[in-house]
């Protein structure tokens, strides 16, 4: 261990605010690009997933609003 | 002998590598990353120069390095694009640009802040710094043009085109910030002149940007199936794979 | 060819030799931007009235704009030639030609050469010619200015043939002038920094030859690169339209 306390840990013989400062918002940037993106890929799963069970009713709603996101693809399924 | 080429860039292929190599990359990640970063900030010594600021350098090295290795994977996988025309490399661009870019934030933000206890000032317009500054508008624009334009084929394309361009501009633009840096400031700062770093701090350093790579990797698999998934939706695997349980 | 002279779209008939092709279209542009003659003044003004600003708007000290009268105009001529990149590929794109010109059974790189040379004889020319009298009104003194305008003399083609490659990707784009520009300044980068780095130097009392050859290697990297990477830009976005 480097430091004797602490708070001496905490302070950083007054460079702590500087090296905490820099770790804050690498944990936020880096956390939240993980979180953001695991949370877009859940929505896109998803999206997907309520476009497919729309399709399978189809003929019964003409008006597919729920996957208006992806409407330049609705042109066939294979 | 092409066959594991072609087999590369079949995203179904990817998706099933990828479904299974992330928990891999996210738990090795976090770990070589925690005990890097526990280990530089609590346990190696202070430096006899800078003192205690010295340890962001185990947050901004590993930034920086992922921010210009980002942008060179990005070339090659423009070149392939633009070759090949594989479908995977596009999704790869199109899925690490912002990440690169939040990176070279990163490096410049870590790298400014530490600035001010080291040099007295936020910002020093040193060699390092400012073509770090550059390569973030290299990544704005290429992110700027993938946004631009609507067909999905073209943008790759013409993303891959900027982005080969700026690859090659990249080494004249680091060669002539360093000429015009000398010729400003004779006397420059290194951030990190330690020819000879204890072993002490080199450990932590390299544990972090070990980290960091593989938390990269975990990102960009994340990240490609998201974008492989609203590109392949109307294929069949995708549906049979999103209707059992989506992942 | 000589007797076509008077279509405004000169067709490049099939068997026409490259050289000839391009000669073809490099006349036809300029004279197009000759009937346009307010697209020609639009960056010269442009051009002096950012120059003007800086000692209005920073300090008309002589000591000041002395030291940086070299860097406010190479900075001026940079956002010019910016200004006027959109034209470059922009009217041929909206009436066609364009299409015609991709189709040409030359090679497409040597006809965007001859475009952006074009463009250069048309915007960054006339920067150079105009750049001694700004000098002037800088306090430049005289050895300065003729390097000044030395540097400017490689260094805008340079910026032409960049802009064409950005030019070229953002055709067509709605917000294209703005995204041009953001492509665009990192490129511009090495060339400003040597443009001005020269002119420095020479105030100091050093020899710039070293200098000028390696803007010259720009300019040549720049001649034998850019031309490639545009046509490759500009079948892009004409497949996008």
């Amino acid at each position: 261990m480097a430091f004797d306390s602490l708070s001496a840990f905490i302070v950083m013989e007054g460079h702590g605010p500087y090296v905490w400062a820099c770790y804050a918002v690498f944990a936020v940037l880096l956390g939240g690009m993980m979180l953001w993106s695991a949370k877009r890929n859940h929505s896109v799963i998803e999206a997907c997933q309520r476009r497919y069970e729309a399709d399978a009713k189809t003929s019964a709603q003409p008006n597919r609003n729920a996957s208006a996101t992806f409407a330049r693809v609705e042109i066939s399924q294979d | 002998m092409w066959q594991w080429f072609h087999k590369l860039g079949s995203p179904k292929w990817f998706f099933g590598i990828a479904t299974r190599l992330m928990p891999w990359l996210l738990i090795g990640g976090l770990l070589l990353l925690a005990a890097g970063l526990v280990w530089g900030l609590a346990f190696a010594p202070k430096d006899y120069l800078q003192g205690n600021s010295y340890r962001i350098i185990f947050i901004h090295v590993p930034s920086a390095f992922l921010a210009q290795s980002i942008y060179i994977s990005m070339a090659v996988a423009a070149l392939v694009t633009l070759v090949w025309r594989m479908k995977l490399a596009d999704v790869f661009v199109k899925a690490i640009a912002p990440v690169g870019l939040v990176f070279t934030f990163l490096a410049l933000f870590t790298g400014a802040v530490w600035g001010k206890p080291t040099w007295g000032t936020w910002w020093v317009w040193d060699a390092r710094l400012t073509s770090m500054l550059i390569l973030l508008f290299l990544y704005g624009g290429v992110i700027a043009l993938d946004r631009a334009i609507n067909d999905e084929k073209s943008a790759a394309r013409a993303v891959a085109v900027l982005v080969l361009v700026g690859v090659v501009n990249i080494p004249i633009i680091k060669y002539s910030v360093d000429w015009w840096n000398t010729l400003h400031q004779p006397a420059t700062f290194k951030l990190t002149e330690k020819p000879t770093m204890p072993m002490e701090m080199w450990l932590p350093l390299l544990l972090s940007v070990l980290g960091l790579y593989l938390l990269f990797g975990w990102l960009t698999c994340l990240r490609m199936k998201t974008e492989i998934l609203v590109r392949e939706q109307r294929t069949r695997w995708v549906k049979e794979l999103v209707l059992a349980g989506g992942k | 060819m000589s007797s076509a002279g008077r279509t405004l779209v000169k067709p490049i008939e099939q068997g026409v030799g490259p050289l000839s092709a391009m000669l073809a279209v490099f006349s036809r542009d300029v004279r197009v931007a000759f009937r346009q003659r307010q697209d020609l003044l639009n960056p010269l003004l442009f051009f002096v009235m950012v120059v003007t600003l800086f000692p209005l708007g920073v300090s008309p000290e002589v000591s000041f704009l002395q030291q940086s009268g070299a860097g406010i105009l190479w900075v001026a001529a940079l956002l010019a030639v910016l200004l006027s990149l959109d034209h470059l590929f922009r009217h041929d794109f909206d009436d066609g030609t364009l299409e015609q010109l991709v189709l040409q059974p030359q090679p497409l790189f040597l006809l965007i050469l001859a475009k952006t040379l074009a463009h250069w004889i048309l915007t960054g020319l006339p920067l150079v010619l105009l750049a001694p009298v700004l000098g002037v009104m800088v306090h430049l003194d005289g050895n300065s200015i003729v390097i000044l305008c030395l540097t400017l003399l490689i260094g805008t083609p340079v910026l032409s043939l960049i802009g064409s490659i950005g030019a070229a990707l953002t055709l067509g784009l709605r917000s294209a002038g703005v995204l041009l520009s953001l492509l665009i300044i990192p490129l511009y980068i090495p060339v400003l920094i040597f443009g001005t780095g020269t002119v420095a130097a020479a105030g100091e009392g050093a020899s710039v030859g070293g200098y000028l050859a390696l803007m010259g290697a720009f300019l040549v990297l720049a001649l034998t690169l850019a031309p490639f990477a545009a046509a490759a830009a500009l079948r892009i976005s004409m497949s996008n339209s």
